[in-house]
């Protein structure tokens, strides 16, 4: 099986698993505790905060632990939100931003949804043009995980500087593929989740910047400064800072995986035929692609490569929770036939060339045994309007 | 998530493809959707005697689509109406609760095809007389 689904999880490195290991039964302890145990324990946890902070331009004391990207986005939005406060994001965040918003919205707060361009990146002057008196948070997203389109977050975070306005963004694709710096993109917050970098899933951060007041989602013993009550999950956390620093120290690899990438991304637009690529080839993180495929569906594409030993993902309502094709497809313009034939193939560090190959000789055979059995195959010499040629 | 029944016959359905001059064509769903479902059949003395399908979904709507001409093929036009969604998704050993609805149309389809066949009967008896 070749895996081309890192966006949505990514196998834990083994020397992340060798640095965990420690932590399970011998040095067990609770941070809090004030015996030996607990000192081991504490010191491991610091450390790993140091780790993480050094890796993101923080200091130690702004990084929270948290159990991942989810609650990092929940503990900003909410922690921030004021009574009557208005908040800024955009229509293609992550659904962990995106229903915490609606949420809001039902118990009476102002939610503004910028839109994207059809590469998927938001405009700052539409950021800039939606703060009101009210407006206490703009969150939007590092760089999206579907279609991997990066937004101009310190642009944003000079217009929210200039406003005085909290900026939080949402680095969990980001982090480890292009730089991450929290003063370069003048962010006050800044969402990260390990198991997206080859670290063990369940742990993440969120990056407060000092000054930002917050309130807690959970209360409890008054772990992580009062923001986040609950024993830390200390081998977790030593799995995260070790997984933030090896891929830090490997950044180089993403030369090499772009090249893999644009090699995939020009071979299936030329060899698949009736295919778009989702998303501009600029601004875009260096392992994704995301193509939409005319006269298919995505999920029985999936499965078609599946089957063939292709791990990949869709957009196809078919393939969703709530049987809608992706909101980000949408908001840059595609129309729900082509959003429901779409393919994501995100690729990580342990994909090769032969990788590749395997993918461009498989590919091409699968769609077409779908097109032979899809009835709007045919509609594009009948031109019903519902195939759509290039 | 799917059973093994629909996976088999999602990656080797059964009757795909049309039918020159078929006696009847029923097209059920929508693309916006993400289903489309086209059944084509012969119809001989009141019998099914061949069935195809073309479909633009999900692995439950292709494995749906084998499974409905399967059980249709050779069954007469009445017993053929008789077939449900139920009897589909149970010959398939079951199907995701989110698919029963959206994806399970194949007998929607095939319906279809016999209410045109019977139509277009019946358009030809007008004409004979």
């Amino acid at each position: 099986m070749i895996y081309f689904d890192h966006s949505a999880t990514t196998p834990m490195r083994r020397e992340v698993l060798d640095a965990m290991m420690p932590y399970f039964c011998e040095k067990f302890g609770n941070p809090s505790s004030l015996h030996a145990y607990g000192l081991e324990a504490r010191r491991a946890v610091e450390e790993a905060r140091e780790t993480v902070a050094r890796a993101i331009g923080a200091h130690a004391a702004e990084i929270i632990f948290t159990s991942g990207g989810t609650e990092s986005d929940n503990m900003a939005l909410r922690g921030l939100l004021k009574k009557g406060g208005h908040i800024i994001t955009s229509a293609i965040e992550h659904p962990a931003i995106l229903e915490t918003c609606k949420s809001i919205e039902q118990e009476g707060h102002d939610v503004t949804y910028v839109p994207v361009n059809h590469d998927g990146i938001v405009n700052p002057a539409d950021v800039e043009a939606a703060i009101k008196d009210s407006t206490v948070l703009i969150s939007i997203m590092h760089a999206n995980n579907e279609i991997g389109s990066i937004q101009p977050i310190s642009e944003i975070g000079e217009i929210a500087n200039a406003h005085d306005v909290c900026l939080h963004t949402d680095a969990v694709q980001s982090v480890g593929k292009i730089p991450v710096d929290v003063d370069e993109l003048a962010v006050d917050m800044l969402s990260i989740s390990s198991h997206k970098i080859y670290g063990p899933k369940g742990v993440g951060c969120l990056y407060v910047r000092k000054g930002t007041r917050l309130r807690p989602l959970l209360f409890g013993g008054g772990h992580e400064k009062g923001l986040r009550s609950g024993t830390e999950n200390v081998s977790g956390i030593v799995g995260f800072a070790e997984a933030i620093k090896l891929i830090i120290e490997d950044f180089s690899d993403n030369e090499r995986i772009k090249k893999l990438r644009d090699r995939l991304i020009d071979a299936v637009l030329s060899g698949v035929g009736h295919v778009r690529l989702n998303g501009g080839r600029e601004r875009r993180l260096p392992n994704n692609a995301n193509f939409s495929i005319s006269f298919i569906e995505g999920e029985s594409l999936v499965l078609s490569l599946s089957a063939k030993g292709i791990a990949a993902s869709t957009g196809s309502a078919c393939s969703s929770k709530k049987l809608e094709p992706s909101h980000v497809l949408l908001a840059i313009g595609l129309d729900p036939v082509d959003a429901h034939g779409s393919l994501r193939l995100t690729l990580g560090r342990d994909n090769t060339e032969d990788d590749i190959n395997y993918v461009l000789e498989v590919l091409p055979d699968v769609v077409h045994k779908l097109r032979l059995m899809s009835p709007l195959y045919k509609c594009e010499c009948e031109d019903t309007g519902y195939g759509k040629p290039e | 998530m799917y059973s093994d029944k629909v996976m088999l016959h999602f990656m080797d359905p059964h009757n795909m493809g049309e039918i020159e001059n078929p006696s009847g064509v029923g097209t059920v769903g929508n693309p916006v959707c993400g289903d489309l479902m086209q059944i084509m059949i012969k119809v001989e003395n009141d019998v099914i005697v061949d069935i195809k399908f073309k479909t633009f979904g999900c692995g439950a709507a292709i494995a749906t689509s084998s499974m409905v001409t399967d059980l249709a093929k050779g069954k007469t036009i009445e017993e053929a109406l008789k077939i449900t969604r139920n009897d589909v998704a149970e010959s398939l050993e079951g199907l995701p609760p989110v698919k029963m609805h959206c994806s399970n149309l194949a007998a929607d389809a095939l319906h279809a095809a016999i209410e045109d066949y019977k139509a277009k009967v019946k358009e030809k008896t007008k004409e004979a007389t």
